[in-house]
Formats: C-alpha cells, sequence, structure tokens
C-alpha cells in the first residue's frame, strides 16, 4: 500500500506502484485535468508540480512522489485565481484549451523559482510545452503579465 | 431520411461518387427538394435576409432555422443557446451563440451556452470543417435571435397592453420607452414561448451599428475559466461507472492485418482484464477502424503496458513496400511529364516554347501527422441494442451514421456526445476511434474507453497527402510572364473511400490549383496520377499547403530572375483588379460556395498584399543578415496576405524575427478569435516548414512521437506576430478563418530565407538544408 498526497489530500494506491502518476491521477483517481500527450516527456501537457518543481506526470511513477507533494491544475489554487491562471484569462490564451493545464503548472513553478523572467527566459522556461494551436505568443506574454501583475 | 445533398463532401466519399454520375442540373434540383424536407416548413426559410447566397444549403440536412431548437430561456432569465458545431480551438462554440445573444438583445453574461448532440435532422449540418461554420451560419444565427426577439417583443407588448410597435428588446428586456415600463427576459419566458414562431421573412434584424457584441471582439470563448482550471471535459476526460480502458495494436502496414498473436505476458501485466482482436475493414475503407490487437485494462497505463508485451504476427499486404524516397522519385517523374488537363487558357505548350526565357521550380511536400494535443479518443457505451459515445468529433452527424452502420442499428438508437475537442486540425472529422470504441463495448458488454498513443497518432491517422508540384513560367522579352504549367501530383483523399482512385478530387484540384488568380495569357493546370499506400485525409488547409507553397515561391522565383520586389511581380501576377472568370474548369469546387457571392476578386487579393505591405512595413530596411518574403493566397474564400521577416545564422539558425498578416474574411463575428487563429497558422505553418514530415520505409511510418515527428517549441517562435484584419462591410458574406491562415506562412518564409541568404528552399521540410 501506497500513501500519496495529491493536493493536500492523503490518497493510498495498492496497485502497480511503477504505473505512472499520469494515469494514476487521470484514471484512478479522477483528477483529468493533468493531460495525457505524448507519454515520453516530451509535450508537457502532463505537468505537475511536486514538491516546488515542475514534472511530467507521465514519466514519473506513482512510486516515484510517496512522501512528496504533488498539486495538479486542480489543486493550484482554491479558487482558480492564481496569478497565471488570472493571467491567462486576461489574455484570452488558449485556443483548443487541451495543453493549458500543463502550459499553467509550467508557467507557476517558473514564476514561483524566478519571480520576474525576462521574455528570454520565459520563451526557454516554456520550451518543453507544446501548444498545437500555436497560442505561444498570448503564453509568453500571460506569463509576463503573471509576474507584473494582473 | 433522404439526402442526396453532399457535392463537396466530407462525410461520405461514396455520396460524391454517385452524384458526380448525375447532371449539375439534377443535383442542383436535387438538392432543392432534400432542402424542402429539412426544414420545419412554414417558419422556416433559406436566407431569407441574406443579401447573399452560401453553399449551406447544399450541405447534408442544411440549415435548420428555428428559435425552438436553439434557444430556450429560463424564469430566472437564464438563456440558453444551443452550440451544434464542435469547439476544437477556433471559438466557433462561442462565435454562433453569440451571435444568436446579439440579434435577441440577450446579456452575454446571462447566457449559458449547451453544446448540441449529434442530431442534423434537429439541427442542421453539424460538420465543423471547411472553415464554414461563421458563413453558413451568419445569417440563420441572426435569424434565430430575430425569431426570438420577436417573440419576447410579442409577449412583453401584450403584457404591458400596449401595440407591439412601440416596445423594445433592449440588453435582457422588453422595454416601453414611453411609459418607461419593462419587463425582463425571465418574466417573459412562458409567454413569449406560446408566441407564433415569426415567418423568417418577416423578420427585422438589427441595425449593425447597434451591436453590442458582434465584431467587437470583447468577449471570452465560454470554456475559458474551465480551461484554466483543468474542468474544462474533452473526450478523453470522460468517465463513466465500470468504465474499461482499452489501447489497440493495430496493423504497421495500411491495408495490412492480422495473422496470430500471444498474449500470455500482455495478460500478466498488473491491470490488464483481456486482450482481443478488433474488427477492421479491407483497405480502403472510409473511416472504418484498421483492426488490430484489444487490451483491455483498468487503467490506460495498464492497457499500454499491456499492449507493449503482446507478440504479434501481422500481414502486411499490398502496401509492404511504400518507401518515401522512392515514392518522391516516382511523383517527380509524373510531374515531369503531361497528365490530365484540368484547366486552359491559351496555349501553355506553344508559349513556354516561344518564351525568351521558362523559370521552373519543383517543390516537394511530404506527409503531414495533424498531431492534435489530445490524441483520438473515445467513450461507448453499447447495450439493448442502443449506442451511446462520448468522443471529440468534428463530425457528430456523421459519426451517429458510422456508429449505426457499424453496429447494425438504427441511427436514432445512438446517442453521440460533443465533448470539447482537444484541438482537430482535420483528423477528428474522421471518427474510426469511437467506431472501435463502440465495437468494444458491446464486445465487453461494458462502457470502454479507447486511449490513441501519440505512436498510434502519428502512425495511424490519415495523413496529409504528400506532393510535387511543378511549375514552368514562361517569360518573354519585357520579363512579363505570358505562360504558366503548374503539375500537381499527389494522392487522393478519394484513395481512402474507392480503391485505386489516382487522379485529384475537383475539391482538392480546387485548392490552389485551377483557382489560381493570376493574370496570364496562357495557363494550364494538370493533374498526372499518383497512387496512395496510406490512409490519406483532410488536413487544416488541405491542398491549399503545397500549391500556395509551390505558386507563391515561384512568385519570388520569378523576381529574382526579372530582378523585381517581391511583392511589385506578386501584384503584377495578380494583375487588374477583376472577378477571374475559369469557363475552362469544370466542376470548379469553390469551396461549395456560389460563385456569385463569392468569386475570386482579385481586387480583394490585391488589397489584402497591399494592406499587409502597408501595416508590416513591406520594404523596410532590415538588418543585415535578415531577409523580408511575401506570399498571399486566396482559400476558404477568404484572402490573406502573409511578411516574415527572418534571419539564418551560425549553423543554419533560423529565427522568425516578425510576421504580419492581413486577412479580409467579409464581415466578421468574433476579430479577437480571428486574431487566435493566425497567430496559431504562423506556429503551425513554421512547424511544417522546419520539420514537417512523415516517411514511410517498408511500408510503415517512420516515427511517433514529438521526438521525431517535431514542432516548434516557443524558444523558436516568431518574436513578434501581427494580425491585420481588413475591415469590411457587413455586407460582404463572411469567409473562412481557421484554415486560411496557414497556406501563406511556409511560402512567405522560404521567400524571406531566399531575401536573408540566396538559398531557395523547395523542399520541405527545411530541415538541414539551411546548415551547408
Amino acid at each position: 500500500m501506497i500513501k500519496l498526497m495529491i493536493n493536500g489530500q492523503e490518497r493510498s494506491w495498492d496497485g502497480d506502484p511503477d504505473l505512472s502518476l499520469l494515469w494514476y491521477l487521470r484514471d484512478e483517481v479522477g483528477l483529468t485535468g493533468t493531460k495525457f500527450g505524448c507519454g515520453i516527456a516530451e509535450c508537457g501537457a502532463c505537468t505537475v508540480i511536486v514538491d516546488k518543481q515542475a514534472v511530467r506526470a507521465c514519466i514519473t511513477s506513482v512510486s516515484d512522489v510517496v512522501g512528496r507533494q504533488v498539486t495538479t491544475i486542480e489543486g493550484l489554487h482554491p479558487t482558480g485565481d492564481h496569478a497565471v491562471q488570472k493571467a491567462w484569462r486576461e489574455l484570452n490564451v488558449p485556443q483548443c484549451g487541451y495543453c493549458q493545464a500543463g502550459q499553467i503548472m509550467q508557467a507557476a513553478a517558473l514564476i514561483a523559482e524566478n519571480p520576474k523572467p525576462t521574455h528570454d527566459q520565459i520563451r526557454e522556461a516554456m520550451a518543453g510545452n507544446i501548444c498545437r494551436c500555436g497560442c505561444y505568443q498570448r503564453i509568453e506574454n500571460a506569463v509576463h503579465l503573471a509576474s507584473t501583475g494582473v | 431520411m433522404n439526402i442526396i445533398a453532399n457535392p463537396e463532401r466530407l462525410r461520405g466519399f461514396e455520396r460524391r461518387i454517385r452524384i458526380e454520375k448525375i447532371s449539375r442540373r439534377s443535383v442542383l434540383k436535387g438538392l432543392g427538394i432534400a432542402g424542402g424536407l429539412v426544414l420545419a416548413a412554414p417558419l422556416t426559410s433559406r436566407q431569407a435576409f441574406a443579401a447573399y447566397q452560401t453553399g449551406a444549403a447544399k450541405m447534408p440536412h442544411g440549415t435548420v432555422v428555428d428559435p425552438r431548437v436553439f434557444v430556450a430561456i429560463g424564469s430566472d432569465g437564464i438563456v440558453t443557446i444551443v452550440a451544434h458545431r464542435s469547439e476544437m480551438g477556433t471559438g466557433v462554440r462561442t462565435s454562433l451563440p453569440l451571435i444568436v445573444a446579439e440579434e435577441m438583445e440577450a446579456d452575454w453574461s446571462r447566457v449559458k451556452v449547451v453544446q448540441a448532440h449529434g442530431d442534423e435532422v434537429k439541427y442542421g449540418n453539424q460538420d465543423t470543417d471547411g472553415s464554414r461554420s461563421t458563413r453558413h451560419y451568419l445569417i440563420p444565427m441572426r435569424q434565430i435571435g430575430a425569431s426570438a426577439r420577436t417573440m419576447l417583443e410579442a409577449a412583453g407588448a401584450k403584457r404591458l397592453g400596449v401595440p407591439v410597435g412601440e416596445v423594445k428588446a433592449v440588453n435582457h428586456e422588453v422595454v416601453h420607452a414611453s411609459s418607461g415600463r419593462h419587463i425582463g427576459f425571465g418574466d417573459l419566458a412562458a409567454d413569449a414561448a406560446k408566441e407564433a414562431v415569426p415567418n423568417v421573412d418577416g423578420l427585422k434584424l438589427k441595425d449593425p451599428k447597434d451591436f453590442r457584441y458582434l465584431g467587437k471582439g470583447q468577449v471570452g470563448i465560454v470554456d475559458l475559466r474551465d480551461i484554466t482550471v483543468g474542468a474544462a471535459q474533452y473526450g478523453a476526460d470522460v468517465r463513466l461507472p465500470g468504465m474499461k480502458y482499452a489501447v489497440i495494436a493495430r496493423p504497421p502496414v495500411t491495408g495490412g492485418k492480422l495473422k496470430s498473436f500471444d498474449a500470455a505476458d500482455a495478460t500478466k501485466v498488473p491491470g490488464v482484464e483481456k486482450v482481443m482482436e478488433v474488427q477492421g475493414w479491407p483497405w480502403p475503407s472510409k473511416f472504418q477502424p484498421l483492426g488490430g490487437v484489444a487490451v483491455i485494462a483498468r487503467n490506460t497505463g495498464a492497457a499500454i503496458k499491456g499492449r507493449d508485451a503482446l507478440k504479434i504476427v501481422w500481414e502486411d499486404g499490398a502496401n509492404a513496400s511504400y518507401d518515401s524516397a522512392a515514392y518522391r522519385t516516382e511523383l517527380e517523374e509524373a510531374a515531369r511529364k503531361p497528365g490530365l488537363i484540368v484547366r486552359k487558357e491559351g496555349d501553355a505548350d506553344a508559349a513556354l516554347k516561344a518564351a525568351d526565357k521558362v523559370i521552373v521550380g519543383e517543390y516537394y511536400l511530404p506527409h503531414l501527422a495533424h498531431v492534435s494535443m489530445e490524441p483520438p479518443v473515445a467513450v461507448a457505451n453499447v447495450k439493448d441494442g442502443k449506442a451511446e459515445i462520448w468522443a471529440p468529433v468534428q463530425s457528430p452527424g456523421g459519426t451517429r451514421e458510422d456508429v449505426a452502420k457499424t453496429l447494425g442499428i438504427p441511427e436514432d438508437s445512438v446517442t453521440v456526445n460533443v465533448t470539447l475537442l482537444g484541438g482537430g486540425f482535420g483528423r477528428k472529422s474522421k471518427c474510426d476511434y469511437a467506431l472501435e470504441a463502440a465495437l468494444l463495448s458491446k464486445a465487453l458488454g461494458a462502457p470502454v474507453k479507447v486511449q490513441w498513443t501519440r505512436e498510434d497518432d502519428v502512425r495511424h491517422g490519415f495523413l496529409h497527402t504528400v506532393s510535387v508540384e511543378r511549375i514552368e513560367a514562361g517569360l518573354d522579352k519585357s520579363g512579363k510572364v505570358v505562360a504558366w504549367r503548374h503539375r500537381s501530383v499527389a494522392p487522393t483523399i478519394a484513395s481512402t473511400f474507392a480503391a485505386g482512385a489516382a487522379h485529384a478530387a475537383s475539391f482538392e484540384l480546387g485548392m490552389g490549383l485551377v483557382d489560381m488568380p493570376f493574370e496570364i495569357a496562357n495557363i494550364q493546370c494538370e493533374n498526372p496520377e499518383a497512387a496512395a499506400h496510406t490512409r490519406i485525409g483532410w488536413f487544416r488547409s488541405v491542398s491549399n499547403i503545397p500549391r500556395a507553397f509551390a505558386v507563391q515561391s515561384m512568385v519570388g522565383e520569378l523576381a529574382h530572375a526579372t530582378n523585381r520586389d517581391q511583392k511589385d511581380m506578386l501584384l503584377e501576377l495578380i494583375g487588374s483588379p477583376r472577378i477571374v472568370r475559369l469557363d475552362s474548369v469544370k466542376d470548379l469546387w469553390n469551396y461549395g460556395e456560389p460563385y456569385e457571392s463569392y468569386p475570386i476578386d482579385t481586387a480583394r487579393l490585391r488589397r489584402v498584399v497591399e494592406y499587409v505591405a502597408d501595416k508590416g512595413g513591406w520594404g523596410r530596411t532590415v538588418p543585415k543578415g535578415h531577409g523580408l518574403g511575401i506570399a498571399a493566397h486566396r482559400s476558404f474564400v477568404s484572402y490573406i496576405a502573409t511578411i516574415v521577416e527572418v534571419s539564418v545564422g551560425d549553423k543554419g539558425k533560423l529565427t522568425v524575427h516578425q510576421v504580419d498578416t492581413a486577412i479580409d474574411c467579409g464581415t466578421y463575428v468574433n476579430p479577437e478569435r480571428i486574431q487566435s487563429q493566425i497567430e496559431g497558422a504562423a506556429i503551425m505553418g513554421l512547424s511544417l516548414a522546419k520539420y514537417g514530415e512523415v516517411t514511410f520505409k517498408d511500408g510503415k511510418v517512420q516515427q511517433g512521437n514529438f521526438d521525431n515527428f517535431r514542432l516548434v517549441r516557443l524558444d523558436e517562435a516568431p518574436l513578434l506576430t501581427n494580425v491585420h484584419i481588413v475591415p469590411a462591410d457587413v455586407d460582404t458574406p463572411p469567409s473562412g478563418v481557421g484554415e486560411p491562415g496557414l497556406p501563406p506562412f511556409a511560402p512567405a518564409l522560404v521567400n524571406a530565407i531566399f531575401a536573408a541568404t540566396g538559398k531557395r528552399i523547395r523542399t520541405l521540410p527545411i530541415g538541414k538544408q539551411l546548415e551547408t
């Protein structure tokens, strides 16, 4: 039996300890905000925050996060009003929206670590998150907006 | 339901073939009859208000204009508006209901949008493709809103005891101005519902100067908040009690089939519950499943591990030798010989022989995969002779039809719930994944989710075609282009529907080949044969991608050959402001639109070129090592021009400094979403230009995921993208937005690269070509 902390709530899992955190969150817990995009840590759609770091849930196993705090998009802010979320809405960032939870989690981790990133730092830090619709200009601007006050 | 409809069809090519056998005239007559059946007759009539005609009536099930179908008002004042098209990122789930709200004077903050099931008899055509939604539904949605407003005003006047001419709906209330009395929509809901639905012919539409929402771009998409908090529901997010999770191993070669499999190791994987064969259909099989072996598990992760442990023997079939490099040579050889003539004006052969100089450009564009961020996925629950589907589909009506056919049950026993689409780009207009889920659910007697992995998506999709485009342009002594021969060779989408189809269908010819707008005395367009060896399907902008690339690259080549400015060359080729006559073209597609409403108008094409040149600073001085490129293209009956500024640095490092795009899409609903579509098109265009390529070896796709089917990321995105919307009169018919931004990007980019480096890119992707 594995004990996990997801969005501040304790959960236990007695299935395959090697199951990826992505499928555990989505299929076993029902936290579907974390998305599947590639399964090999190439696209960032499954980004969650473990302790303070953005990680790809698809290549992280359930046993890897024992004793650590896992935060998903659902737990990022109690009312969904994290500065990054507000900036995303302010600039109408999403098109289809599917990758955006991962983008937002990556951006939240970036700003927590570097509260005033430059545009170059934003472009670099967000480069692991693919958006097929091509919302990049707005993503860049929204991270900048979130870091300077919405 | 009868339906002869669908000449341009995206849903059932077999229908199209049937139509092509009968005369154009009888098709039109037949369509008229079909249209009459669709509508709830006395309340509705097509295009009663339209100053222009559209092709909406020719789509399967046409349009339905009935406020009782699309609008409901609660006693609490909440106005519920049905979105009947699929949301894949274009904003249509917001834009169409917004039109209704505008016209009925509803306050958008008190509007709730609900998604329609797949039911085309009820809602009219639901195919969300071809950049059609706004152009086909602007008028019908205005009529629906105006009908609802008229009913509310009638009810309000009765309640207030005044003549109906003295009241007016204003911001969610019916107001009697002279007495200052007003009644909210909620209070009037029950009475308004009892009013007769007005005949559309007598409806009065709002004066555009009173618009609060249309054309303003002040309204965010309805799903914005849900998306940012992880609550938006995509197909992948549907969960049902007792649901099983499935992934499928499919034949690696198109047309291949299962010979045998050993599931011993797979069934040992923790969480795997069952392994079973999935029925496949012989190729070409339209949207039917490819077949293979399904692994059913308690979660997707276990199903994937189980699939990895399967041992399968496949029989590869006729496409086992498909090889991209060899196929390219075949296409090139075909492009160097005469092919089927699909447009002919003057005598291009003679004029090329007599020309002072002939410039030849041969361009190659490979297969592409759609790779929507949400890979194909569907949930099905089939029991007691009924099927319920939850899926991200662009064609809810077509999905319903195909599920019914596949399961052998009537269509009215099938419910298709349309979720949000995590991207579509044409992939999700083919519902094979929903059919797989339906078959598995039926077999298991339980709800099933079929999840495609990214590798499945890249290897087993309906790829964008691969093509060679060869253009020969003849110049006279003065440098004027007097002859133009364009041969376009590419496997056709028709091959996915009919074995042996080797020539482009009229809708493919009509995307940048036969509708080429240049004013040249001798023009010949040819379409040599090309056999398909994999499933070919619609990909955002479709054949416009290779055609615009070839034609607009050739403009750059001609500018260089004659030592002229690219933009001047482009305008000279477009020629005089005129309506282009295409008398030699049989079955001119024109995106399904009547030519009278949507002609090829070179004045508009010239205007977007001038507009982008002005706004984007064409001719500005750029730093050393930088270059500017321009391209313009009409597609989906919209006019677009793009300017790109690039530099090429050490080791061929390509930087896109600025992109400016002008779009003339006629009158428009939501400029903010037009901007987002065009911004996105620049990214997709850059991705396909830099990296986009699916290749085959021994019949199998060689790529599988984002590590080898690469996409542009933020650190290589353009540093600045500007979108310039050409202002349009409200009477200018609306035209496409979702797709037309894409085609001009890549040629503008390679023209810019040429300006910066002198290197002409004729093969996409660019890959390592700039390194040397």
